[in-house]
């Protein structure tokens, strides 16, 4: 059951390279999506226990990546049927199979309790992301993938480097040499400290840069400016859950050992800095598309946060992942549908998208709301109890400075999307084909659904493992 | 540890300095084959012969020694280039500091908490030095090759680290790994080759249309 979750997605990779036709192929995307989420709520249901050698297992941590990324990969494969009906012209067969091969190393990614295989499965995500940001085959996107390959594979070298010397503190301690993580987790306070600090300091700065933590986010704004709604989605709401959970994985190895609370020293100021980096940057942002780009820098930076306050805040970032991943969804699939009716993502062109495109500009407007902190969306509820935790742990100049830093990132956001979405629409304005259309919007407004109802009510399931999850990372007794 | 592999740990530090040195890009591309073959021989040398051991070798061998050499060449054919043209940092800095890097190298690693059986051996400070001269390439050159050249660098660097971690790296793990830096230099090659069509040139440094002003 495990392997289908790994197989069932490279096995429709390999059927979309084999349809001919531009027009069928889409339809391998839904399909294996929808299959692929079928298992992973079966798993969620009957979870098996740890494979013999004690490599794959699913657990809490790995439930709520592994939910929140099926739900986002379906829904975007529905909108990717809607999308590419607009651009026929252009094949997507590369498109197609490296959406499903990255869906297959994404859920690899979530079961392995391996660190090598681990880190195996998130380079995967790497490079299979790199046809896709340069699906529109122009200049600027070239760029961007440049970037982003380059800075990436170097990330995730370092990433490797401190893995080996996470192994290595092992030997050094004459400990049972491996990289599994029950045994690291055991092991964890007998390790040599001087290795396992530099591991520490390798990982966060390798897994880091996947992130887009700043000061390491800089291939972000481009790669998110450039590569289409669809895989701005997929990027910002589900690679990054992957390259956290990594984060995790370390974070429950440091909780463990004596230097955790360093850790989280060092990752909330990260945060704090992400935060502030956005704030500086989104102000007077004139492309929209970047300007989610450093959106997502930002909530990277709150996700940050919570873990660095550890504790109560545990689970308010956890929740905050998924929330994030959700609501970036809806803001990148909308602003996509934006971007093609005016065939510009620049805010000298684009205004008065309500006007031309009501309902996606609509969801962009309200995704916007949602995505800074606003009643009664979900990521109000994750923001207020990680702000709530802070104050309550006595920390008050970080809930202060995140306090700061949200109401400077609404400001800046807010002077973008409004004109954007109100404003009048410019007088000699281009001709466009797309209007809104139920397959490219219907997908949107199933996610903007999702993210109003864990706004307003948290199921008990969901509410349950987050509490598990938080346990595992030391938060909760 | 013997004699003969401290000889081509050498040799692998005596590669970086050709790499930093020379403009022209066929001859790095080589060097680092060379380095990817001298570093894929040496399991061989260090630990005890297995089924295991020999497939790691065979397959590095392939690899880094066949593979992504036939790839890069390919992808140099392709742009039209033999040369690095004023990359940022000159090639007689480069060994400047390449120079000054290994020396560091040795240094720093002598005083590292090492394990009783690695103390003494040169596979730390070559691992590091490598380490490092990858660094400088991909930092100071302008075209897109150097910098995939600088990369595999750093890449022969962390796995000359690995060596030292014989059995907590199962098969599967370098395996996969290793399919991944080949897939990765694939994917490069193919980035590289739009690169040149697109601004008829893979110097990097044109690469300035997403500036932040």
């Amino acid at each position: 059951m495990m392997w289908a979750l790994v197989l069932l997605p490279l096995l429709g990779a390999a059927f979309s390279w084999l349809v001919p036709d531009n027009r069928r192929r889409v339809w391998v995307l839904p399909v294996f999506s929808l299959a692929q989420l079928g298992v992973s709520v079966a798993l969620l249901v009957h979870t098996p226990p740890a494979s013999p050698a004690g490599w794959i297992l699913l657990d809490a941590l790995g439930k709520l990546v592994l939910m929140a990324n099926s739900i986002l990969f379906t829904i975007c494969s529905f909108y990717a049927v809607g999308y590419l009906s607009y651009r026929l012209k252009r094949p997507n067969r590369v498109l197609c199979a490296s959406l499903l091969v990255c869906l297959s190393a994404t859920s690899l990614v979530v079961v392995s309790q391996h660190l090598g295989l681990l880190w195996i499965a998130l380079e995967a995500t790497t490079l299979t992301m790199a046809p896709l940001i340069y699906f529109n085959h122009n200049a600027r996107s070239i760029e961007a993938t440049w970037k982003y390959l380059l800075i990436c594979s170097v990330g995730i070298a370092i990433a490797l480097l401190g893995l080996f010397f996470l192994a290595y503190s092992t030997i050094v301690a004459k400990q049972e040499v491996s990289l599994l993580l029950p045994s690291l987790i055991r092991d964890a306070a007998a390790l040599h400290p001087g290795w396992r600090h530099a591991a520490f300091i390798f990982l966060l700065v390798g897994f880091g840069s996947k992130m887009g933590l700043a000061p390491l986010h800089t291939w972000k704004p481009d790669a998110y400016g450039e590569a289409p709604g669809l895989v701005g989605a997929l990027l910002a709401g589900g690679l990054v859950n992957c390259a956290l959970l990594a984060l995790l994985r370390v974070y429950q190895v440091a909780a463990a050992s004596s230097e955790g609370a360093l850790f989280q020293q060092v990752l909330l100021t990260m945060g704090l800095v992400s935060m502030a980096f956005a704030a500086v940057f989104m102000a007077r942002q004139s492309d929209f598309k970047r300007m989610l780009a450093y959106s997502s820098v930002e909530h990277v930076g709150i996700i940050a946060v919570a873990l660095g306050l550890g504790k109560g805040a545990l689970f308010a970032g956890l929740l905050h992942m998924i929330n994030n991943s959700l609501t970036k969804g809806v803001l990148f699939l909308s602003c996509g549908n934006i971007h093609r009716a005016f065939n510009s993502k620049s805010t000298q062109f684009v205004r008065g998208a309500l006007r031309r495109t009501p309902w996606s500009a609509a969801l962009f407007l309200a995704a916007f709301l949602a995505i800074t902190g606003s009643p009664p969306f979900a990521p109000f509820v994750s923001e207020f109890l990680i702000v709530s935790s802070a104050f309550g742990q006595g920390n008050h100049w970080t809930g202060g400075l995140f306090l700061l830093f949200l109401a400077l990132i609404f400001i800046g956001m807010a002077s973008t999307v409004l004109p954007v979405v109100l404003g009048e629409l410019p007088p000699d304005l281009e001709r466009t084909r797309y209007r809104d259309a139920a397959p490219t919007v219907l997908p949107p407004l199933v996610l903007m659904g999702l993210v109003l109802l864990l706004g307003v009510w948290i199921p008990s399931p969901l509410q349950e493992l987050l509490h598990e999850a938080a346990r595992l990372l030391g938060g909760e007794a | 540890m013997n004699s003969l592999a401290d000889q081509l740990l050498v040799l692998c530090l005596l590669i970086n300095f050709a790499v930093l040195g020379t403009s022209r890009l066929a001859f790095s591309v080589r060097c680092v084959a060379v380095q990817g073959v001298l570093l894929g021989t040496l399991p061989a040398l260090v630990h005890p012969f297995s089924w295991h051991v020999s497939f790691i070798v065979v397959s590095i061998i392939l690899v880094k020694g066949g593979l992504i050499p036939v790839l890069i060449i390919r992808a140099i054919k392709k742009a039209e280039i033999e040369r690095e043209f004023s990359p940022f940092i000159g090639y007689i800095p480069s060994l400047v500091l390449g120079a000054l890097f290994t020396s560091l190298a040795f240094i720093f690693a002598a005083r590292l908490p090492l394990a009783p059986e690695h103390e003494g051996l040169l596979i730390v400070p070559a691992a590091a030095a490598t380490l490092m001269s990858g660094f400088l390439v991909l930092m100071g050159r302008r075209k897109a090759i150097s910098q995939v050249l600088g990369y595999l660098l750093m890449e022969n660097g962390i796995f000359l680290f690995g060596l030292l971690l014989a059995d907590a790296m199962p098969v599967m793990v370098e395996a996969g790994a290793l399919l991944d830096l080949l897939v990765g230099i694939f994917v490069m090659g193919i980035v590289i080759n739009h690169i040149s069509r697109e601004f008829s040139s893979i110097d990097t440094s044109r690469l300035s249309a997403l500036r932040e002003e």
